[in-house]
């Protein structure tokens, strides 16, 4: 009998054998695979288990976090959700996370691997770092500014400091909560069916998602092209330029929203903002040198990031003469994001170099280490610095003295441009209402702010040369808190 | 068997009631070495318990930490509790087992402390349904009757005795939860007040006392009678009759209550003793063709059984489909995410399991708490207790000592086979709990009686037999040895 114990007990043995082989198989060898399933909520349960890290506005956040008790524990909290939702973006425990949430993830999340002191010792105590936090360039008092003067109208406002990139206001509206995506469950999949489908589109960052055509503000991009290009050599020679225009190669007549546009210099078409003027010199300079003066300022760039992606701004490199005239004017295909035309606005400023644009100024350990710096770097070279005095020599008479005069700041030099694209079939849409513009203070060295604004939905009378109108008073306010700030902050 | 003369295998089926001096059953291999003082080893038992409550605080403690960062105010209690408990049954073993096997009690309470860790720390994440209280509960039972085991049976021959009560008392906790509503899918539970046990569980130890003393008594018949097919000897229907009528019923009446775990550990039990009372290969035969067959016919025709087979066959199929993740996913998905040294105790997902998370499915928080380090400690532990159980077989002298060690044994083998086969994937899942781990009071009872019974038969193995320790003589060699 004792043989067949012996052997009982050698199946006993085996069955164990292959237990541990069936385990190991199990926890070592399907164990990367099982773990990434999607359907495995230890991924978003580890992921929700700390809080998230802040996102800092001015050195305070503008981002919480709210214990749920359930089983994500942490739910992110905006406290002044639709003001900051084009910075931050949402963070949801049901549909992922966006913009500044979704570029900064790792860290917010607690993930990054920089946030561990001791990355080895970490790997051995399985330890669990606190999120670290994301330190905006935004001034929330330029962004209040900006959010009030859109006053929930379709548009946005884009604020940039010329000589960092900074970015100081991102505002687009109308706004959303996105702390209402923040948890799980059927109220929040009620809000993201609300926001997606809502015709206002309030889940769209238009500061850097949507391209509009730019128009008459597209003209400081033709009036460098000219002047670096020499088609224009003295800025109040006249152009030679007849109005009508006639399209090269066809029958249109391009008309003039202003008038004694005929024959007008360059510095009274930027101030007067003469379309025949600035279509005739975009063809003059001609095609090749206009795509490349559009790409000196950032259009036709599909991979910028501030780290948030950026929308890529359009200027069509294989187009006939009439349509490289319209195209010059800021029409036909020329498409715009708020920011880049913010851009247009600090290259000049910035004596013709446009500085990498971003939102985050540093990021920090939970405990308020720093872990890294955004170093100022050149973004592009967009004109010569000479253009650049040139051209911001007419951006400031057409704030003086032409179209722009709304945006005057007593006491600051302003150089600003207005702009007003027709879209839709037959441009029977509501006109976009533009403004670019630059402030310095008049003890300044350099320009503080570069802002542009448009305005979506300007009950604008056709006739005005808009942006003025609309944009223009908008872009004075948060120019002023700009200028406040840079004074305050000397 | 096969190699020893009849005569023998009849004598020994009859010493099987015969006293303890028999010489006939005599094996050099394993018997106490002749002239007297063979160590007791109690003193090693006490360390080793003291050490099983130890780990069992410190676990306690550890799962606090995790969780509140403090360790529980009750820790120290639930230590003494424990010691307390342990300190009784180490006494009873000593006043009554004291040759007793020293690794059996000490194992034992290991793995029922870690247990009462395990579900306590589960009953964290479900403030509204406390388990541990009642499983400390049931274990204190466990463990007195565990005492109560080693105190009143003396010597485990008597059991033979009453194989036919046993069977008859098997078969009637077996039907008894027919009349109770089902559980769950399946009807094995007594419900009485607010106490619910499984009746089954203590089938099992009155079923292994009844094959182990049939068998002893009819294995000689069994093993040489009956006719020769091809190179397999298949037994005689004579005395295959009784026994497999018996087994059928239980098998029947299992398969009514839909509890297929304990169906398919009766039957690998019954398979098991059988073949190592014959030596006969054919049993093995026959049982895998009886397997497979019964396998089949359930897995085709049973849908809850069905589902079970289609479940292991493709755990992730309910995930495709849009449904979630299944409880065997949730199992596996649990298992993963322990990897190599798990998570720590507390600080695992296992609850995302959901139902039976404290008690089929426990070794998924073993798996991922305490990795694949601390799940090969448990299978470790287990193996310990049934090699030991194996052992104390092969050290008896008595054929229904050895049947009924190797039953205990290979009950305790083939549930934590059956269930952490089941929660890891490698066979289809069947309800069952782990030994001691899971929460189930009729579970801890039963496996505290089944270490009892081994206490006191590897007791009665190791005691030295006065007439050879006396006269230093070498017994004749009568049983086969190898």
């Amino acid at each position: 009998m004792i043989r067949y114990i012996r052997r009982a007990a050698g199946l006993s043995l085996l069955l164990l054998v292959a237990l541990l082989v069936n385990a190991v198989r199990v926890m070592l060898v399907e164990a990367d695979e099982l773990d990434a399933d999607p359907a495995n909520r230890r991924i978003a349960i580890s992921r929700w288990e700390r809080p998230r890290g802040e996102i800092l506005v001015d050195g305070r956040p503008v981002t919480g976090s709210r214990d749920s008790g359930q089983q994500l524990r942490w739910e992110r909290t905006y406290p002044q959700g639709p003001l900051y939702a084009p910075v931050t973006g949402y963070a949801s425990q049901t549909y992922g996370t966006s913009l500044l949430e979704n570029a900064e993830d790792e860290l917010l999340s607690g993930a990054d691997p920089m946030l561990a002191p001791l990355p080895l010792w970490n790997d051995v105590t399985r330890g669990r770092n606190p999120g670290g936090d994301v330190v905006t360039t935004i001034r929330a008092r330029m962004q209040e500014a900006a959010f009030r003067g859109l006053a929930g109208r379709r548009g946005a406002v884009v604020a940039i400091q010329p000589w960092s990139g900074r970015i100081l206001a991102l505002v687009s509206s109308p706004s959303y909560d996105p702390g209402v995506l923040s948890g799980t469950g059927r109220e929040v999949k009620r809000s993201w069916q609300h926001l997606t489908t809502s015709p206002d589109q309030p889940m769209l960052a238009r500061a850097i998602r949507q391209t509009y055509p730019p128009g008459s503000t597209f003209k400081i991009v033709t009036a460098a092209a000219a002047l670096d290009a020499g088609v224009v050599t003295d800025v109040d020679a006249p152009t030679d330029t007849p109005d009508p225009f006639v399209l090269p190669g066809t029958r249109r007549v391009l008309p003039n929203e202003a008038k004694g546009c005929a024959d007008a210099s360059l510095a009274d078409a930027v101030r007067w903002s003469c379309n025949t003027v600035m279509a005739g010199l975009g063809v003059k300079v001609g095609l090749e040198k206009m795509v490349e003066a559009a790409g000196n300022f950032g259009f036709n760039d599909p991979g910028l990031r501030v780290p948030s992606w950026v929308a890529r701004s359009n200027f069509d490199t294989d187009m006939s003469p009439d349509q490289l005239a319209l195209s010059s004017i800021g029409q036909f295909n020329t498409a715009a994001t708020p920011l880049q035309m913010a851009l247009v606005a600090a290259a000049v400023a910035n004596n013709g170099e446009i500085p990498r644009p971003h939102l985050i100024e540093r990021t920090t350990t939970a405990g308020g280490t720093t872990l890294t710096t955004t170093v100022r770097r050149t973004y592009r070279r967009a004109m010569t610095p000479s253009t650049a005095t040139r051209l911001q020599d007419l951006m400031v008479r057409a704030v003086t003295e032409g179209t722009g005069t709304n945006a005057a700041i007593p006491g600051a030099r302003v150089g600003g441009k207005t702009g007003t694209a027709q879209h839709g079939p037959d441009n029977t849409g509501t006109p976009y209402a533009w403004f670019i513009a630059w402030a310095q203070a008049a003890d300044s060295a350099q320009p503080a702010v570069a802002v542009a604004v448009v305005v979506e939905d300007a009950e604008a009378n056709r006739t005005d040369i808009s942006g003025g109108g609309d944009a223009a008073p908008i872009a004075r306010a948060v120019m002023e808190e700009g200028l406040r700030g840079e004074a305050e902050g000397r | 068997m096969t190699a020893a003369p009849p005569p023998t295998g009849a004598k020994d089926g009859k010493d099987a009631r015969g006293e303890r001096g028999a010489r006939g059953a005599k094996d050099p291999g394993d018997a106490p070495p002749p002239g007297g003082c063979v160590p007791k080893r109690r003193g090693v038992e006490f360390s080793l318990l003291v050490g099983a409550v130890l780990i069992s605080v410190l676990g306690y403690a550890e799962v606090g930490l995790a969780r509140s960062g403090a360790v529980p105010p009750d820790a120290a209690r639930y230590g003494a509790g424990l010691g307390f408990l342990s300190l009784l049954a180490h006494l009873a073993v000593r006043l009554r087992a004291p040759y007793a096997d020293p690794l059996l009690l000490p194992i034992a309470v290991l793995l029922n402390g870690l247990g009462l860790v395990l579900i306590y720390r589960l009953d964290l994440e479900t403030p509204g349904d406390r388990a541990a209280p009642t499983q400390l509960v049931w274990s204190t039972l466990g463990v007195g009757l565990f005492i109560a085991v080693v105190l009143l049976i003396r010597d485990h021959r008597v059991l033979q005795r009453y194989a036919y009560l046993s069977v008859a008392g098997a078969l009637a906790l077996m039907i008894l939860p027919i009349f109770f509503p089902a559980v769950n899918g399946a009807r094995i539970w007594i419900r009485i007040g607010g106490l619910s046990f499984q009746p089954g569980e203590f089938a099992k130890i009155l079923l292994a006392v009844f094959f182990a003393a049939y068998l002893a008594a009819n294995r000689t018949a069994l093993a040489h009678a009956g006719r020769r097919i091809w190179r397999l000897q298949f037994p005689a229907g004579r005395v295959l009759g009784p026994i497999v009528a018996i087994w059928l019923l239980s098998v029947g009446v299992l398969v009514l209550e839909r509890d297929l775990g304990t169906s398919l550990l009766f039957f690998g039990l019954f398979v098991i003793m059988l073949y190592v009372a014959t030596g006969r290969t054919g049993w093995i035969a026959v049982g895998l063709l009886l397997a497979s067959a019964g396998a089949f016919l359930v897995g085709s025709l049973e849908p809850h059984v069905h589902g079970r087979v289609q479940d292991w066959l493709d755990p992730y199929a309910s995930i495709r489909a849009g449904d979630g993740p299944g409880q065997l996913a949730q199992s596996l998905f649990a298992f993963a995410a322990g990897g190599m040294q798990g998570t720590g105790l507390g600080l695992g997902h296992s609850v995302l399991i959901g139902f039976a998370a404290k008690s089929d499915f426990i070794l998924a928080t073993v798996g991922e708490e305490l990795g694949l380090v601390g799940l090969s400690a448990f299978f470790l532990l287990y193996a310990l207790l049934v090699a030991r159980g194996y052992r104390a077989g092969l050290a008896l002298r008595d054929a229904f000592g050895r049947l009924l060690a190797v039953g205990l044994a290979s009950i305790v083998a083939l549930q934590v086979f059956v269930i952490a086969g089941g929660v890891t994937g490698l066979i289809p899942l069947t309800g069952m709990a782990m030994p001691f781990l899971a929460q189930g009071g009729s579970s801890v009872v039963t496996n505290w009686v089944i270490v009892a019974l081994l206490v006191r038969v590897s007791d009665s193995a190791r005691t030295p037999r006065p007439d050879t320790a006396d006269t230093g003589e070498i017994a004749p060699v009568t049983e086969d040895t190898r």
